[in-house]
Parts: C-alpha cells; sequence; structure tokens
C-alpha cells in the first residue's frame, strides 16, 4: 500500500464522504469502543453536528434597557428557567456571547453603545430583538428613541409584546434555535478553509 | 410661625419685587422678577424655612413674550407648606441666576432645563447637558422642535434620523373616527 500524504487522504474525505463526519459517542461503562456500528457510533453532517453544539448552548448578551430586561431576568429565574435551553449562561462580557438579547428601548443616546457591544462579540453571534421598542422603536414615536435596533444590527429574530411574556422570548429562543439548526454554518463562517481544501482537491 | 405669617412675611419683605399673588386650592403662588430670584429664595430657605425644593419646570410659551417661564416648588418640612415662584424670561436674555448654591438639589434640575429647553443658569457649577448627549444641536422641549425629531450625526457619540410618524401600531391620527379607527394594530402599507 503507498503511502499517503495528508493532503491525499484530506482529498479522497472531500471527494467521497465530505459531508459526512463520524462522531464516537463515550461509552458510560470501562468497555472500549465496540464494534457494533448502530451501537456507539452516529453518522451525521458536520453542520447537523455544529449547529447541534451551537443551537443547545447559546450563551446571551443580555442587553437590558428597559421594562423588557425585567422579564429576560424572570424568563432566566427558576420559574420558566431558560437553563432547559441552555441559554442559561448570561455573560456580561461581549466576549463570550453568541446571543444578544435586545431588551428594551433603544435610544439613539445608546444605540452606539449597543452596536459597539454587538461588534465585540464573537462570531458565530445572533441577535434577539425582544419587545416592540427593540424592534420597531414601539410606541416611543419620538427624538430619542430608535425606530428598531434592526437599523444597526442584523436581528434574527424579533418577539413581539409589550414587553412581551418568558413564555414569548422562550418561543423566540427556540426560533433562533431552529433557525441555526439550518445554518450552513462551516461554509458561511469558514470560506477560507474551503478554499483551500477545494485546492486541495484540484 | 405657620403658613400664613411666612407669606405674610414675604409679603412685608418683598411687597414691591412681587409681581402677583395667586391662590388657587390653597396653593400659593408668586410671581417674581427674574433679577430678584436669588434674594428671594434666599429668604424663602433661611427666613421661612422653605427647606425642601421639590422641583425646577420650565414652560415655554411660543409666541409670547417672554418666552419662557420657570416654576419652583418649594416645600417647608417645619411648616408643612407648599410654596410656588414664577418668573418669566425672554429668549433674548435666556438666562437666570442657578439656585443650586441655595438648594444643591437644584443643580440636577437645572441641567434638565438647559438641556431640554436651552436655558442658562448663571454660577451654575457643572451646565452640561443631562440626558441627551454633549454636542447634540437642538433643544427638544422647545415648542418649535417637531416632535419627530431633527436628523443629527456625531462621529462616534450618537446620531438622530427623522421618526415616521405614519404606519403601524401605537400609532394615531387625530380625527373623530372611533378608536378602532384610528388605531388598528397593524396598518397596511401605503403603497
Amino acid at each position: 500500500m503507498p503511502q499517503l500524504s495528508g493532503s491525499a487522504v484530506l482529498a479522497f474525505l472531500l471527494r467521497t464522504v465530505w459531508p459526512i463526519l463520524v462522531f464516537v459517542m463515550p461509552e458510560t461503562d470501562s468497555t472500549a469502543y465496540d464494534s457494533k456500528i448502530e451501537g456507539n457510533v452516529i453518522f451525521t453532517r458536520f453542520d447537523a453536528a455544529l449547529n447541534w453544539v451551537r443551537k443547545n448552548s447559546l450563551w446571551p448578551m443580555p442587553m437590558g434597557l428597559a421594562c423588557c430586561a425585567i422579564e429576560l431576568m424572570a424568563t432566566a429565574a427558576s420559574r420558566f428557567d431558560i437553563a432547559r435551553f441552555g441559554a442559561e449562561v448570561m455573560r456580561f462580557s461581549p466576549r463570550q456571547c453568541d446571543v444578544m438579547i435586545v431588551a428594551g428601548t433603544v435610544t439613539y443616546k445608546m444605540a452606539l453603545a449597543v452596536k459597539r457591544i454587538y461588534e465585540q462579540m464573537p462570531e458565530p453571534k445572533w441577535v434577539i430583538a425582544m419587545g416592540a421598542c427593540a424592534s420597531t422603536g414601539g410606541m416611543y414615536r419620538s427624538y430619542a428613541v430608535l425606530q428598531g435596533i434592526d437599523q444597526l444590527l442584523p436581528v434574527d429574530v424579533y418577539i413581539s409584546g409589550c414587553p412581551p411574556r418568558p413564555e414569548a422570548l422562550l418561543a423566540g429562543l427556540m426560533k433562533l434555535q431552529e433557525k441555526i439548526s439550518r445554518e450552513r454554518s462551516l461554509r458561511r463562517q469558514k470560506p477560507e478553509l474551503l478554499e483551500k481544501l477545494e485546492e486541495a482537491l484540484s | 410661625m405657620i403658613r400664613e405669617e411666612a407669606f405674610a412675611l414675604l409679603n412685608k419683605s418683598f411687597g414691591e419685587k412681587i409681581q402677583s399673588k395667586s391662590e388657587f386650592r390653597d396653593e400659593t403662588t408668586y410671581t417674581i422678577e427674574a433679577n430678584d430670584l436669588r434674594e428671594i429664595a434666599k429668604f424663602c430657605r433661611d427666613d421661612l424655612s422653605f427647606d425642601y425644593l421639590l422641583d425646577i419646570t420650565s414652560i415655554d410659551n411660543l409666541g409670547e413674550e417672554p418666552r419662557f417661564e420657570i416654576v419652583y416648588e418649594l416645600y417647608s418640612m417645619p411648616h408643612a407648606a407648599h410654596l410656588r415662584l414664577k418668573l418669566r424670561i425672554s429668549e433674548d436674555v435666556g438666562e437666570v441666576d442657578t439656585v443650586s448654591n441655595i438648594w444643591p438639589t437644584a443643580n440636577w434640575h437645572e441641567r434638565e432645563i438647559y438641556d431640554m429647553m436651552g436655558i442658562k443658569f448663571k454660577g451654575h457649577p457643572d451646565l452640561r447637558r443631562i440626558l441627551m448627549w454633549d454636542g447634540y444641536p437642538y433643544f427638544p422641549l422647545r415648542k418649535d422642535f417637531p416632535l419627530e425629531g431633527l436628523p443629527s450625526e456625531m462621529p462616534d457619540v450618537a446620531f438622530t434620523k427623522v421618526t415616521s410618524m405614519e404606519g403601524g401600531p401605537f400609532v394615531t391620527r387625530p380625527s373623530t373616527a372611533t378608536a378602532k379607527d384610528r388605531e388598528p394594530r397593524a396598518r397596511p402599507p401605503q403603497l
């Protein structure tokens, strides 16, 4: 058998089983991996596995700007328990966050600060506009209020309500999870890597 | 000293400087000259023991002269009595003495009036905007400032845009129609 170089193996993988990746599930008892394919090995698309990991561990940036933040806190507390959806780790540093929940009225004075915090979040990142104010300016048709955070940030999910109930926020979070599970993660976020792989192929 | 005595003393001491006095539902209002403000305010605090400044507000009577009106709401803890002082200043003057060295709480009240109305306070220790950002070019509570705002731009600080007053929920149009017609939950976009 000829010696295969790393790039040759990669090229072979790309040509044949590229979208398929093998995940080996850890055993609960001490025996080694068993041979039964169905038992401990799962075949899936790489994107699906990546998205599955991402969507079940969304770390929110709580951008609490008005009364919606109270509902956001209630969502995180025991009665509604956002931890059931893996999003309980509210981080007050944008550098550790995945999803910014814009909860409340965005005034012009705050607008660029919100944008800056969003820009400090690492990719991949998502935005939930929680409530009427964050979505459209709400009842504040005035000189002081930004008419929807989507004028500055790419919003993934809008939640209606003034303020929305915690259930609505959870529903919005589940919508975002659905959206994430449909994403072409690797293709979207690592175009350079894919280009390199394509080059190695040709 | 009860409430009536305090007012009598005020009348006696500043009789010629008080432009008018009015009583309405047990609320006493004195109208004074802007130049006499500091003297009268100090007298009210020290001699009449109106030791608490509840609020300062300003009114824009656009089209009248003098244009602006400032209202001081005083309260006396010992007498449990209210006193209201009013004064008017024209747009050309646009400046009135500060009372922040008499009642320290006036500091932020006066900053707010400066921010919203553009009235300056002579002798104020720190006259900056308090709600809008430094460099915002307008005074938004003036009557000639449109509700939908005016565009402005301060790079890296803030910007403002003109707000659309049409369309969407939460918008009401002046008419005699019923509330159901005036405030539909969502108005179809007008193409």
